[in-house]
């Protein structure tokens, strides 16, 4: 090593050994843990709106009367919102678990595929989310 | 147990540790993918969407039971999913318990539920 590229000085960085809540504000996340702690997030929204998707289901299959009702339901501003949510949490959990499921076969552990595929998950689950918003709020 | 149990030496034999639940968390994904085209396809291949449509797909054996399966299957893959956020986030044991409990219990009634909604047509 050349005596220029030893004298840089080194910045200091800061450590985080099993990081602490109240420190998460002064880390900055990599692309590959928003999109873990979001699959987490995703999933606990799903679990907790089961009632609610069941809810749908029900009306949906039960008869025509419900159906009927079903389909005047679904026109309410706030039901279209969680709705939305769901299909995001959906999106984002399914591309998420795909990247998992490639992952455990051994492809795309590297550094630099891991971010690449973290930012497709972002990207894909997005896009198709707002895809759907833009249809459910009636622009197309 | 010492710290002579981790890792690579870690006491592989005898009830599980963790693996059971990793590869069902991974096939009822896998089955879930599947579930998720068959719908769609289902979905895009039918005609408008009409009560008859609709309840015409779910009116039919095979259509129930790979439904079924496949909600069965999610309930699982979220037991799994929320004893993790449980166990990762709750340290205080009784509460954890309660919570683990609670989630049997919500997944348990939501599996009762569908059976009963998906057989009424």
């Amino acid at each position: 090593m050349s005596e220029a590229v030893r004298e840089v000085p080194k910045k200091e960085r800061p450590e985080f050994r099993n990081i602490h809540v109240t420190e998460l504000s002064n880390y900055r996340m990599p692309l590959a843990s928003i999109v873990s702690i979001l699959h987490r997030i995703s999933g606990f929204l799903m679990f907790a709106l089961l009632p609610f998707v069941l809810y749908l289901l029900q009306n949906s299959l039960r008869s025509e009367i419900s159906f009927a009702y079903y389909q005047g339901f679904v026109t309410y501003p706030l039901v279209k919102l969680i709705i939305l949510a769901l299909v995001w949490g959906y999106m984002h959990h399914f591309c998420a678990g795909v990247r998992h499921l490639v992952m455990d076969a051994h492809i795309g552990l590297d550094k630099d595929s891991a971010r690449q595929s973290s930012a497709a998950v972002l990207v894909v689950s997005l896009t198709l989310t707002l895809i759907v918003a833009l249809k459910l709020f009636g622009v197309f | 147990m010492a710290k002579n149990n981790i890792g690579p030496k870690r006491l592989v034999v005898g009830a599980g540790y963790g693996m059971r639940d990793w590869l069902a968390q991974r096939v009822t994904a896998i089955m879930m993918v599947l579930y998720t085209a068959i719908l769609l396809v289902s979905f895009l291949t039918g005609q408008n969407f009409t009560y008859e449509g609709w309840a015409g797909l779910f009116a039919q054996q095979w259509f129930k039971l790979i439904s079924a399966v496949t909600l069965f299957g999610l309930f699982y893959h979220a037991w799994v999913g929320m004893r993790d956020i449980w166990m990762d986030y709750v340290k205080a044991v009784g509460l954890r318990l309660t919570l683990q409990m609670a989630t049997i219990l919500w997944l348990v009634a939501c599996a009762v539920w569908s059976v009963q909604i998906l057989w009424s047509v």
